[in-house]
Order: structure tokens, then sequence, then C-alpha cells
């Protein structure tokens, strides 16, 4: 459907036709002091001639680096089929549609999208994703709160294991809700939070615990303990996954030994690693999914098959009494979307790959990884920070400052890493290394080459490497 | 035209209440309520055991277009709930003052005379 914008004309009887004397005069209703004025801020527009020589500008200074950096994004290879679907016009738009019934292609895509979502996570119930990881992980907490009718004390043990930017989040979402995010420290050795870490923190009555596998430092997490303990303690689990790890590791739908209580209960996390471009940070999108009995919970869109008058297959936008548009302000979200272009590509990326391609690329992340650590773990100045297993990241601590190895390495044209320091200081001077199947055994030789080097100057001289660029 | 039955009390918020024969009360949805709704999908019962007091938001009925609340009519304890209603919630529809019925409550305090008779509530309704 086209965008057409109103005319002067049309406005004008549009108002004559409500009654209305100006367009301003439908906003009498918010107070003054609430209303936005002019925002100054915002420079003049540009013309298209203008943007475009500016972007092109802008684009010039995009650097080659080789991308050693995850913390949450990931560069993995998305093959060219998964763009060139994705951009077709019967398939290129971001939005849901409201006239659900009519848009069967889009309906069906999104079924899809959500039973492989289920199948990847063993969860039961998937919904058609929200924003992104971080306010996935809000969600979630909400959702915990709201569906864990046993407890009262709407506290939610979160270790710092869990990516400090979905914490943030989550806590911006929830801090006017009543609800307490309390923070479980990590083992210094393992990288990873502990039972007794845990107990120390939580009281008689917590409403859910968040772990995240693997976590933020890379290392696993031993899920099966913690979500046998928090069942039997009615604590609900909330999962936060890199959905393609999830190919290779115990899904959540399986964690814990308990079979009754088995699985976590919500599962959350952000689905770029499959088909998103990285792309300066987004668009990504958000993946929530939960046991059955959490179902009417779950906020955002979710799909459903059935049959109409005359027994014919169609999908259908369904359970949507959660949703604004019927439960109003009980709804159990604002929001009544989804990430529905990203989603797409996600969706024909899992499709080519599969379940054996994902498993594959989830091996080759790790491998490489392995690789990475090993020869610059024999780099003097390098130490390798946790003794868990990891992923495909991986935490190292360096005798000179962080950020200036970084800066050098990146003159050298290696993306080195993420700067661990100022969020975790009691780490020192440490970085996250990250690698994917797309990092060859010469691009981590060519790593440990550049680090040896960066690493036999003098402190003082790694400073004004930074200087003379 | 809907169903009234007289010996039932009733709130303005369509909930009917019976006083049993051994002190417990069973309530519900009244007929005027469950037109109103349309075909009920899904009903969230309250936990066997829980205590609430008059006016609380105890119980959730989900029908095709809308999902309403339901007001505890008196303070007391869940002592029961109608588990029928898993499997079946459109009893609510075709039987909303006898099968239909939500939970039983053992009362707190004796509220029952504040509430409605059968021909306030359907002076209530007629409006």
């Amino acid at each position: 459907m086209p965008f057409i914008p109103h005319t002067e004309q049309e406005i004008s009887q549009m108002l004559q036709t409500i009654g209305a004397d100006s367009i301003e005069d439908l906003f009498d209703e918010i107070p003054a002091h609430l209303r936005a004025a002019v925002l100054e801020a915002v420079p003049v527009g540009m013309t298209e001639m203008e943007i475009s020589r500016l972007m092109h500008q802008r684009a010039e200074k995009n650097t080659k680096a080789l991308c050693f950096l995850g913390a949450g994004a990931y560069q993995h290879h998305i093959p060219a089929a998964v763009w060139e679907i994705t951009t077709r016009g019967e398939y290129y738009s971001a939005y849901t549609p409201y006239q659900a019934e009519a848009s069967q292609g889009t309906l069906q895509l999104t079924y899809e999208y959500q039973s492989m979502m289920t199948a990847l996570t063993a969860m039961d119930v998937s919904n058609a994703s929200m924003y992104d990881g971080a306010s996935s992980l809000a969600e979630a907490v909400l959702m915990a709160v709201r569906g864990n009718r046993k407890s009262k004390s709407r506290k939610i043990l979160i270790p710092t294991t869990v990516n400090p930017v979905y914490r943030q989040t989550a806590h911006t979402i929830v801090k006017g809700q009543q609800i307490d995010l309390v923070e479980v420290p990590y083992d210094a050795a393992t990288g990873t939070v502990t039972l007794e870490l845990i107990k120390q923190q939580a009281e008689a009555d917590i409403t859910a615990i968040v772990i995240q596998q693997p976590n933020f430092f890379g290392c696993l997490e031993a899920v099966d303990e913690i979500t046998d303990w928090a069942h039997e303690n009615n604590i609900l689990v909330i999962a936060v996954i890199n959905p393609l790890a999830a190919a290779l590791l115990t899904p959540p739908g399986e964690w814990g030994q308990d079979e009754a209580s088995k699985g976590a209960d919500i599962a959350c996390g952000d689905g770029q690693p499959l088909g998103a471009p990285m792309s300066a940070g987004g668009p990504y999108y958000g993946l929530l999914c939960c046991k059955q009995a959490l179902v009417r919970q779950m906020p955002g869109r979710i799909v459903g098959r059935t049959v109409d008058l005359d027994g014919k297959e169609g999908f259908v936008l369904t359970l949507q009494a959660r949703e604004q548009h019927i439960r109003r302000s009980k709804a159990t979200s604002n929001i009544c979307t989804n990430q529905g272009l990203v989603v797409t590509a996600s969706t024909i990326h899992m499709a080519i790959m599969g379940a054996e391609g994902l498993e594959n690329t989830a091996a080759a992340c790790h491998a490489s990884n392995n690789s990475l650590v090993e020869k610059l773990s024999t780099i003097k100045g390098v130490k390798k920070a946790f003794s868990s297993v990891h992923f495909h990241e991986t935490v190292l601590q360096l005798d000179a400052p962080a950020a200036q190895v970084l800066t050098a390495l990146m003159q050298k044209g290696i993306l080195g890493g993420f700067d661990l320091s100022l969020d975790y200081p009691e780490l020192g001077n440490a970085i996250l290394v990250c690698t994917t199947e797309m990092r060859s055994e010469e691009d981590i030789a060519a790593y440990a080459t550049a680090m040896q080097e960066v690493l036999a100057q003098p402190a003082n001289n790694i400073a004004s490497l930074q200087e003379s660029a | 035209m809907s169903e009234v039955p007289s010996e039932l009390k009733y709130t303005k918020s369509h909930e009917w209440l019976r006083l049993e024969d051994d002190g417990l009360v069973t309530v519900g949805i009244s007929d005027h309520a469950q037109e109103l709704l349309g075909d009920l999908v899904f009903v969230e019962l309250p936990e066997a055991g829980t205590d609430f007091v008059t006016g609380d938001e105890c119980c959730v009925v989900e029908s095709v277009k809308a999902a309403s609340d339901v007001y505890m009519p008196i303070s007391g304890e869940i002592v029961e709930v109608n588990e029928e209603l898993a499997d079946e919630p459109e009893i609510i529809n075709s039987s909303p003052y006898d099968s239909g019925w939500l939970f039983k409550v053992r009362p707190s305090a004796e509220e029952l005379d504040d509430l409605m008779d059968a021909d306030a509530y359907q002076a209530e309704i007629a409006e």
C-alpha cells in the first residue's frame, strides 16, 4: 500500500467535517506544560542531494577491520539468498499488518518463524518477536511477575554476568512498577554465577531468576543446577540466550534434571545472529518464548493456524485478548507490534541454514574461539581470565591498558574486542574477544601477531602509538 | 430478556451469589454478563486457599472479543473452583447460574445483605 500524504484541501475538508478549526485544536486536551515546543536541537532539513553526499562521506570512514568484537552483536555469514528474498516487494514491510487476516502470506511466514523458534529453543510457544533482546528481557521480567502468582515479592535475581546493556534496559522499563532487580555477583575464578552466590542474595520469596547462556563473558553457566534449585523454590526461570548457540548447547526448554519441572519458564534474547547484519547496532529483534502455562501472559503478536468455515487452512492473530486493542490498560504490554522485516530475514536464514547448518556454524564459532585463545594465551602479557568452558567469546586480561591496546590493534586493522573496564572495573585491563565462523586461521594468526607487536611495546609507547595516529 | 433468578444476590459488576446450606457462598457471572461477553474461550480462576477482600480482582473471563475481570463480591477464602471450566468455558454461556459457577467462598463476614436482590439488579441492567 503506497504512502499518500493528505493535501491541504483534504485536511481542511476533514477539519470542517469534524468541526475543528485547526489540527492544533485536536491536541487541546493535553495540558500546556506537557506539550513539546519546536524541537530546537533538530537541525533544518537537507536536500536529498546534500544528504546523499554527506552519507557517502561518512561511509568512507567505515573501516574494514577484522572483527573480533562481539558483546551482544555478532558478525556471521548471511547467505546472499536471505536478503535477496527479504527485499522482494511482497515481504519488504517493516510492520505488523493490522487487517491481519488479509495478509495470509505475512501471517504464514510469522507462524513459521514461531515454529522454528520453538524448535530451536525447545519451548512450547513463541511470539512474533519483540523490538530487541534487551527489551525482550524486560518483558520477560514483567511476564514472570504477572505469571508467578504464588510469589508476592516482585524480586528478580539477575546475575552481573547478564549483558550490562540488557540489565540497564530492564531497569529502565520496570523501575516504575515496584519490581526489584537484585544483582548476584559472579565467581572470580569461573566467571559464572554459582548456587552459593545465588543463595546469598535469595530471600524466602523470589519471583524469578535470570540466567544468560552463554553469559556476557562467553562462559557457560550451570543452567541445570540453577533451574532445578529455582523450581524447587517456586522461582520462575528466565533464560537469556544466543539463538545460534542454542543450536549447539542444551536449549532452554531442556534445562534442569527434574523431569516434572524441566525447562526454563521463559526464554528471551536477541535474534541478530540469525540473518541480521550488525548494521551499527540495529535493527535486530527480540525473541520471546514460554511454557504453555504462561502463554496468556506473553506480550506481542502471536500467530495461530486454524480452519475457516469451509474447512480450509488459514492463519490468524490469536489470543488477542492479551493485547491493547482488547485489554486496554490491562494488556500484557504497551507493545503491539514486532520486527517484521528482520524476522522475515531471520526465518529465511534459518530455513536455508537448517538445524544442521546452524549447529555446524555454532561449532565452528566455538572451535575458532578455542584456537584464538590458545594462540593469544602464549603471548606475554595476555591471560585468560576464567576457567569455565566458553562458547565463542572469552575474557582476556592484559598487562597494558585495555583501551590503548584496542586502539593500537585498530591501527593494525584489527577490531580486537570489547573493553570491559567500564562495566567490570574489578577485572582490570580486560577485553572480551569473539570469534565467529568467519574468522579463519589466517585471521587468528594475524590477530596474534598484532597483539604480540602491540604488547611488545613498553606501556608508554602504546600511548604514543595512539597519538601518532 | 436475560434471566435474573429471584433467590440470588447480585453486584453492579454482574456477579451473582448463592448462599449454600453449608455456609459457603457460590459465585458466578449473570446471564446478562455472559450475553454481553459472547462465546467464552478461557477462564482464569483464582487458586483455592487464597484470601480476598470485597472488590478484589480475583478472576478473569475471556471471550473472543473481550477479557473481563471478575470482582470478589464479598470478603473471604476461596475454597473450591469449578475445574470443568478449564476444558469447557462455554458452560458459562449455556448455564451461567448452575453448572457455570466460578468459585465457592467461605465468607469472612456477613456482607450478603449489602448486595442487590433480583429486582434491584433487574432495574440496574434495564437502564
